[in-house]
C-alpha cells in the first residue's frame, strides 16, 4: 500500500487524508477497521508532510517561443 | 432694366441643386449635441443637433440607425457622418445622419458592447464552461510581460505563499496591435506543452485602450479554447474586460490571482498538523467508546448472576399461566351463563305452549257454541208448546165437545139470532161428532133480550 501512497501527488494524499478523517468521524466504524484507517492516514499525513519540506523552492522560468525554458531573469527592464 | 421674378419652388430647387452638387455637403463628418430628440413610432429619429453657436435640424432614417447600439437623448454629444440638403416643403436645409456614435470612448465602448452581447449569444460565458482550478498545483503559467510590475507581484505573492510551485512565465505582448496575436499564442503554446495546472492570463492597470487586447475575439476565443484552467488578472479591480467573463476564474488584480492559483504553505501545514492530531484522538475516541460499551456489557446482571435470570423468568412465566387460566375459566363461566339465559327467553317463545292456548280456547268455544245451542232448542220447543196450547183453546170444535153446537142455515150461514130464522125454516146443528139436520117449531124470544 505504502508504493501506491508514494505514487500519489500531494492534492491526491491530501484529498485522501481528509477522506479518512471524515470516515473515522463516522461512529459505527468497526475497531479493526478504524485501526486500518488510523495506520494508512498517519502515513499520508507524514508522506504530505514530507512532500512540503523535501519540495525545494523552485527556479521561476521563461518559456521560449519554441516551448523550451530556461532560467527567468529576476532583475526587471522597468 | 426688365426685373425677373422666379417662384418659391424654383428658388428652392436651384438652392438644392447648388447644396447637392457639393462635395463636402455630401459627406460630412460633424460633432455636436443631441436636442429635441424624437424616435417616431415609425422608427425614425428627428433631432436638432446643436453648440453654442448654431444648431441645425436632422433625420437619421430607421434604415441607418438600427444600427446605433446606445439609445441616443438629449444633451448627448455625438459624432456624426452624413450629408445635408434642402427639405423643399419647408424650405430648410437638413442634416441626413446615416451614422452616429457617442463622443468621446464611443466607439470602444461601442465594440466591446456588440462583442460582448455577441458571445453572450453563442454561450461563450456561460458557467457549464468553467473548469476549477487545482487546489494544490505543482506547475503555474504566467501569461503576461516578462518585465512589467505585474509579473514581479505575481511570483512574489506566490512564492510567499507556496514556495513550491514551479513558476514558468510565458511572454506576451499586453499591449498595442500586437497584443491580442501575441496574448493568443502564447496561450495556445501554454496548452501545447501540458504541464501546467494553471494559467494565469493578465497585465498591470491602465487606460481602457492599453486593456483593449484582452476585448479581441482572437484572445477570448484562445482563453475560451483552452484545456488548462485560466485565471484572468487584467488592470485593476475596477477594470472589465470579455477575457473576464470567459475565464474560469476572474481575480481582481494580478496579485489577487496568485493568491487564488495557490494556497499558503502555512495553511496546508496547519491543515495537516490538525488532521493528524485529529486521527489519533478519533483512534482513541472509538477505542475508548468500546472500552465503555464492554465494561457495560461485563456489569450488566446477565453477566453477574445468571440462574436468578433465569428463576426470575420462570417465575413470571407461571404467573402469566395461572392469569390465562384464570381468563379461560372466567370467559367459560360468562359464556354459559348467557347461553342459559338465551334459551329461558326462547322457551317461552316455544309452539307448544301457543298450540295450547289456542287448544283451550277451541275447547271453549264448542262448548260455548253446545250450550247456546241446546238453550235455543229449549226455549223454541216451549214457545211452540205455549202456542199450541193457546191455539186448542180457541178452536171452535173443541167448545162443541162440551155440548154446544152451531146452527147453518140453508145458506150454510152460522145463524147468530132468532131474528135471522123464521118457522118451518130447516137448520143444520154441527155437534162435535156429527150433523143434525131440523124444522124450526116455534120461535120464543127470551124475555132478557126484549
Amino acid at each position: 500500500m505504502s508504493e501506491q501512497l508514494n505514487e500519489l501527488s500531494f492534492e491526491e494524499a491530501l484529498k485522501k487524508l481528509e477522506e479518512i478523517v471524515t470516515s473515522l468521524e463516522n461512529d459505527d466504524i468497526p475497531l479493526e477497521k478504524s485501526m486500518a484507517l488510523y495506520e494508512e492516514g498517519m502515513k499520508l499525513s507524514k508522506q504530505c508532510n514530507r512532500m512540503l519540506k523535501n519540495a525545494e523552492e523552485k527556479m521561476t522560468e521563461l518559456m521560449q517561443a519554441d516551448g523550451t525554458t530556461e532560467p527567468y531573469d529576476e532583475v526587471l527592464e522597468d | 432694366m426688365q426685373k425677373r421674378y422666379v417662384t418659391i419652388t424654383a428658388l428652392t430647387k436651384y438652392l438644392k441643386k447648388k447644396m447637392d452638387i457639393d462635395p463636402h455637403l455630401q459627406e460630412l463628418y460633424i460633432k455636436g449635441e443631441i436636442s429635441n430628440f424624437n424616435l417616431h413610432r415609425n422608427g425614425h429619429m428627428y433631432l436638432t443637433l446643436k453648440d453654442d453657436g448654431a444648431r441645425i435640424p436632422a433625420v437619421m432614417f430607421y434604415g441607418d440607425n438600427r444600427h446605433v447600439k446606445f439609445r441616443p437623448e438629449n444633451g448627448m454629444h455625438v459624432l456624426i457622418k452624413g450629408q445635408v440638403t434642402v427639405y423643399e416643403q419647408y424650405g430648410q436645409y437638413q442634416l441626413y445622419i446615416k451614422d452616429m456614435e457617442p463622443d468621446g470612448i464611443g466607439a470602444l465602448y461601442l465594440a466591446y458592447e456588440q462583442l460582448k452581447s455577441d458571445l453572450q449569444k453563442r454561450g461563450l460565458f456561460d458557467m457549464h464552461h468553467k473548469k476549477s482550478i487545482p487546489q494544490y498545483p505543482t506547475s503555474i503559467g504566467l501569461v503576461t510581460s516578462p518585465t512589467s510590475a505585474a509579473v514581479r507581484d505575481m511570483i512574489t505573492t506566490i512564492k510567499r505563499r507556496y514556495p513550491i510551485v514551479q513558476i514558468t512565465v510565458i511572454p506576451a505582448i499586453v499591449q498595442g496591435n500586437e497584443a491580442k496575436e501575441s496574448i493568443a499564442q502564447a496561450i495556445e503554446l501554454a496548452n501545447r506543452v501540458h504541464t501546467f495546472d494553471t494559467l494565469i492570463v493578465g497585465r498591470g492597470g491602465g487606460s481602457l485602450e492599453d486593456l483593449w487586447a484582452f476585448n479581441e475575439l482572437r484572445v477570448i476565443e484562445a482563453v475560451f479554447a483552452s484545456n488548462i484552467p485560466i485565471i484572468s488578472a487584467i488592470g485593476h479591480e475596477t477594470d472589465t474586460t470579455l477575457t473576464d467573463f470567459v475565464s474560469d476564474l476572474r481575480a481582481p488584480t494580478p496579485t489577487g490571482a496568485a493568491e487564488l492559483a495557490v494556497p499558503s504553505i502555512i495553511d496546508v501545514e496547519e491543515n495537516l498538523l490538525h488532521m493528524s492530531v485529529r486521527l489519533k484522538q478519533l483512534l482513541q475516541l472509538n477505542i475508548a467508546r468500546r472500552k465503555e460499551l464492554l465494561q457495560k456489557i461485563e456489569q450488566s446482571p446477565s453477566f453477574q448472576m445468571p440462574k436468578q435470570i433465569i428463576y426470575e423468568k420462570q417465575q413470571f412465566v407461571d404467573t402469566l399461566d395461572d392469569r390465562l387460566q384464570q381468563q379461560i375459566e372466567e370467559k367459560l363461566y360468562r359464556t354459559q351463563h348467557c347461553v342459559q339465559q338465551i334459551e329461558t327467553k326462547l322457551s317461552f317463545y316455544h309452539p307448544d305452549r301457543k298450540l295450547k292456548q289456542l287448544h283451550e280456547k277451541v275447547q271453549l268455544l264448542s262448548s260455548q257454541l253446545e250450550d247456546k245451542t241446546a238453550q235455543h232448542i229449549r226455549q223454541s220447543t216451549q214457545q211452540f208448546v205455549h202456542i199450541i196450547d193457546k191455539l186448542s183453546l180457541v178452536n171452535p170444535l173443541h167448545i162443541l165437545k162440551r155440548g154446544f153446537a152451531l146452527p147453518y142455515d140453508e145458506e150454510n150461514r152460522v145463524v147468530k139470532s132468532i131474528n135471522h130464522v123464521e118457522t118451518k125454516d130447516s137448520i143444520r146443528l154441527k155437534l162435535h161428532d156429527g150433523d143434525l139436520y131440523c124444522q124450526v117449531q116455534e120461535i120464543r124470544r127470551d124475555p132478557k133480550n126484549e
